[in-house]
C-alpha cells in the first residue's frame, strides 16, 4: 500500500497532464500543477536549511576536520536569515521589500554573493583552456579530426582567418576558412546535435512511459 | 558688433515665437496642403476567425497592407488595430504592429473580471489603422464583423505528436510483454555503466570516499530521476565494499529523494547500520556557491571517484575540471547537449544525453526495464528511415510529406 499510492498518484496525474496537451482547456493545468510544485517546494526550504544547520553544527560542536569551514557557513546562513527576516537596515522598515533598494540584505547580496559568483564562474576561462588543450592533442586520427575542425573554427571566428583566404576566388568561396567554419557548424555539428536531441527527446518519453506505468520506482526510494 | 548681433538673434527668436502665440497645437500643425503630409491609403480585406486549436477567447486577424506601405508614398510606419462590440463603436485600440504587418492574434483573459476579458461567443468588430509619422495623418479600413471566439475540444494541429506518442506506447508494451514472455534482449555495453564497479572498487583499494553529485536539476526533471536510478546502484556496490558516499544537493527535495534512494540501497545490500543521514546533505541553491562548496570537498576529501549524472549548467566544467585535478576518476552523464563535450573533455567516461537514461535499464535488467529500451532502439530506427525519406522527398520537392510531421502550438 505504501508504494500503491504513489504509483497510482503517479499514474493519474501523469496521464491527466499527457491527455492535456491534446484537449485546449486543460492547457492551462500544467501551471496549475506548477504552482502546487513550488508550493511544496517552499516547504522543502525549511527542509534544506534544517538539514544544513544540522551538517554544520555536528561539525562545529564535535570540532571534526575543517570545522572552520561549516563556521563560516553558518555564520553566513545566519547573518542572512537574521537580515532578511527582520529587514535590518531597510529604509522601508519590516513591512518594506526585503530587496528594497540600500536594504541590508540587498547590499549583502550585491557586494558579497554576486562577485563572489562571478568569480567562479570567471574560473570557466581557465578551465576552458586546460581542458581544450587536453582535448585538442592529436592523439589519434578522431582527436586529429576534433584539432582540425577546431582549429578553422577558432579560425574562421577572427579578421585573420578571413584575411588568410580572402585571395580565394568567389566560385571557390566555400574554402574561404569563415565560410568553412561556418558549414561546419551547420553542417556536421548541426546534424550531430540533432541525432543526441532525438535520442534524448525519445529517452524521455520512453522513461516517462516507465515512470507513468510504475516500471521505473527509483524516484520512491526503492530499489527496483 | 558682437553685441548687435546677439541683440538680433534675440529679437528674431522673439518674432518667431510670438508668430506661433495664439494658435492651437492642431493649427500649427495643419500646415499648408504643399507642405501637409498627404494621407496613406487604408490597408483593406480585413478578416477575423477564431483562433484554431485553442481554449477561446482569441480572435486571428489579418489584412493586407496599404500601398503606401514600404511603396507608393512610403509613409505608412505600422498598424493599430481597433476593437469594439458594434460596428458604430466605441472602438478600443489593442495592439500596435509594425509596418510590413498583415495579421494579430487578439488574446483577450478568460476571467470576466479582468480588464482584458474576451468572452467566447460574443459578436466583435475590428478595423485597422495605418498610421505615419504624423498622429494626426492616418487611414482606416473598413470595419469588419461580427467575429465570434470559441474554444475547442482537440487540438488537431498535434496529431503527429498523437501518433508517435501511441505508436511508441504500443512498441514499448509490445516488447515488455516480449521480454516477460522470457525473449532474450540484446542491449549494447554502456562503457560509462560499467566503469562504474571498477571505479567503486578503486575506491574501495584506496580507502577513498565516491563523490555522487546529482546536478543542479529538480526532483521533476527526468534526468534527475535516471540520476536516483544510477545512484541507488552505487550506493548499494558502496555498500557491499563498505566504501564512504559523499553526496552534496542542490536541492532539498533532490536531497530528500536522494537519502530515501540511499537508505534503500544500504538495506538491500544488508548494511543498514552503515547508512548515516549526512552522506547525503543539502549545499545551496545558489548555482556558483554550490560549485565552490563540491569543489572545495573535492580537494579536501581527494575521493577515488566522481560521478556527475543529471542535469548540469555551465558549473560542469568547473566541477570536472577541478575533479580531474584532485586526480580522481570521472564518470558523467547528462541530457544538456551544449555541457556533453565539456564532459567528454574532462571525465574518463560520459554518458550521452539518452544513455543515461538507459542506464537505469541496463543496470537493472529486468525484462520489464529492458524492453522500453528495445522499443526506444525501434523509435530511432523509425527516426532514421523518415529522415531519409525526407531528404528524398524534399530534393524532388514533394512537400507532401514534410506537411505530415508539422506540428502547430
Amino acid at each position: 500500500m505504501r508504494r500503491q499510492v504513489p504509483l497510482i498518484i503517479t499514474f493519474f496525474i501523469g496521464a491527466l497532464l499527457v491527455i492535456s496537451v491534446f484537449i485546449p482547456p486543460m492547457v492551462s493545468l500544467k501551471e496549475t500543477f506548477t504552482l502546487y510544485f513550488d508550493i511544496i517546494a517552499v516547504f522543502a526550504f525549511f527542509l534544506g536549511g534544517g538539514n544544513l544547520l544540522r551538517v554544520h553544527l555536528g561539525k562545529l560542536y564535535g570540532k571534526k576536520q575543517d570545522w572552520g569551514f561549516s563556521l563560516v557557513t553558518v555564520a553566513g546562513f545566519a547573518m542572512m536569515l537574521i537580515v532578511g527576516l527582520f529587514k535590518i537596515g531597510n529604509p522601508g522598515g519590516i513591512a518594506a521589500s526585503i530587496t528594497a533598494e540600500g536594504s541590508l540584505f540587498q547590499k549583502l547580496f550585491e557586494y558579497i554573493m554576486v562577485p563572489l559568483g562571478s568569480t567562479m564562474y570567471a574560473l570557466l576561462a581557465f578551465f576552458v583552456a586546460s581542458a581544450s588543450y587536453r582535448a585538442f592533442r592529436a592523439k589519434n586520427r578522431e582527436a586529429t579530426i576534433l584539432l582540425i575542425g577546431a582549429f578553422i573554427i577558432l579560425l574562421g571566428r577572427t579578421p585573420f582567418g578571413m584575411m588568410l583566404t580572402s585571395w580565394i576566388p568567389e566560385q571557390l568561396s566555400i574554402l574561404q576558412i569563415p565560410n568553412l567554419a561556418i558549414w561546419i557548424m551547420n553542417g556536421p555539428n548541426l546534424a550531430g546535435q540533432r541525432a543526441i536531441m532525438i535520442g534524448i527527446g525519445l529517452g524521455v518519453v520512453s522513461m516517462s512511459i516507465r515512470i507513468l506505468l510504475g516500471i521505473e520506482r527509483s524516484y520512491l526510494g526503492e530499489d527496483k | 558688433m558682437k553685441f548687435k548681433m546677439l541683440l538680433a538673434l534675440i529679437l528674431l527668436c522673439f518674432v518667431s515665437a510670438v508668430s506661433g502665440f495664439g494658435q492651437s497645437a492642431e493649427e500649427i500643425m495643419a500646415l499648408p496642403d504643399s507642405m501637409a503630409m498627404a494621407p496613406p491609403a487604408p490597408p483593406s480585406n480585413v478578416r477575423g476567425v477564431d483562433t484554431d486549436n485553442d481554449h477561446g477567447h482569441s480572435i486571428t486577424l489579418t489584412w493586407e497592407t496599404s500601398p503606401d506601405d514600404g511603396a507608393g508614398l512610403n509613409n505608412v510606419i505600422g498598424y493599430k488595430v481597433f476593437r469594439a462590440e458594434s460596428p458604430d463603436g466605441p472602438f478600443i485600440e489593442r495592439a500596435l504592429i509594425p509596418s510590413g504587418g498583415t495579421g494579430h492574434i487578439d488574446v483577450g483573459a478568460k476571467e470576466k473580471d479582468a480588464n482584458d476579458y474576451l468572452p467566447d461567443h460574443v459578436g466583435f468588430y475590428y478595423k485597422v489603422r495605418a498610421i505615419t509619422a504624423d498622429s494626426l495623418i492616418y487611414a482606416e479600413s473598413e470595419v469588419f464583423g461580427p467575429v465570434q471566439s470559441y474554444g475547442q475540444w482537440f487540438n488537431t494541429g498535434r496529431v503527429p505528436v498523437l501518433v508517435f506518442v501511441i505508436f511508441f506506447l504500443f512498441v514499448t508494451l509490445f516488447f515488455i510483454q516480449k521480454a516477460k514472455g522470457g525473449a532474450n534482449l540484446f542491449v549494447r555495453r554502456l562503457a560509462g555503466i560499467e566503469a562504474v564497479d571498477e571505479a567503486i572498487g578503486r575506491a574501495t583499494e584506496m580507502g577513498k570516499p565516491i563523490l555522487y553529485v546529482l546536478g543542479l536539476g529538480t526532483a521533476a526533471d527526468i534526468a534527475t530521476i535516471a540520476s536516483y536510478t544510477i545512484l541507488g546502484r552505487v550506493a548499494k556496490k558502496v555498500a557491499e565494499y563498505q566504501t564512504g558516499l559523499i553526496v552534496p544537493c542542490y536541492d532539498p527535495i533532490v536531497m530528500t529523494v536522494a537519502q530515501e534512494t540511499v537508505k534503500a540501497s544500504y538495506m538491500d545490500a544488508g548494511r543498514p547500520d552503515a547508512y548515516y543521514e549526512d552522506m547525503v546533505y543539502f549545499v545551496t541553491q545558489s548555482q556558483f556557491a554550490y560549485v565552490a562548496a563540491v569543489n572545495g570537498t573535492m580537494l579536501r576529501e581527494r575521493p577515488a571517484t566522481n560521478i556527475y549524472m543529471g542535469k548540469f549548467y555551465a558549473e560542469s566544467l568547473i566541477l570536472a575540471e577541478t575533479g580531474a585535478l584532485a586526480g580522481s576518476i570521472q564518470i558523467s552523464g547528462t541530457d544538456e547537449i551544449a555541457q556533453i563535450p565539456f564532459f567528454v573533455v574532462a571525465c574518463d567516461y560520459t554518458l550521452i544525453g539518452e544513455e543515461l537514461y538507459a542506464a537505469s535499464a541496463y543496470l537493472g535488467r529486468e525484462p520489464l526495464l529492458l524492453g522500453s529500451l528495445k522499443a526506444q532502439d525501434y523509435a530511432k530506427a523509425a527516426a532514421i528511415i523518415i529522415a531519409i525519406i525526407g531528404f528524398i522527398t524534399m530534393n524532388f520537392g514533394i512537400e507532401a510529406f514534410k506537411h505530415l510531421f508539422y506540428v502547430s502550438n
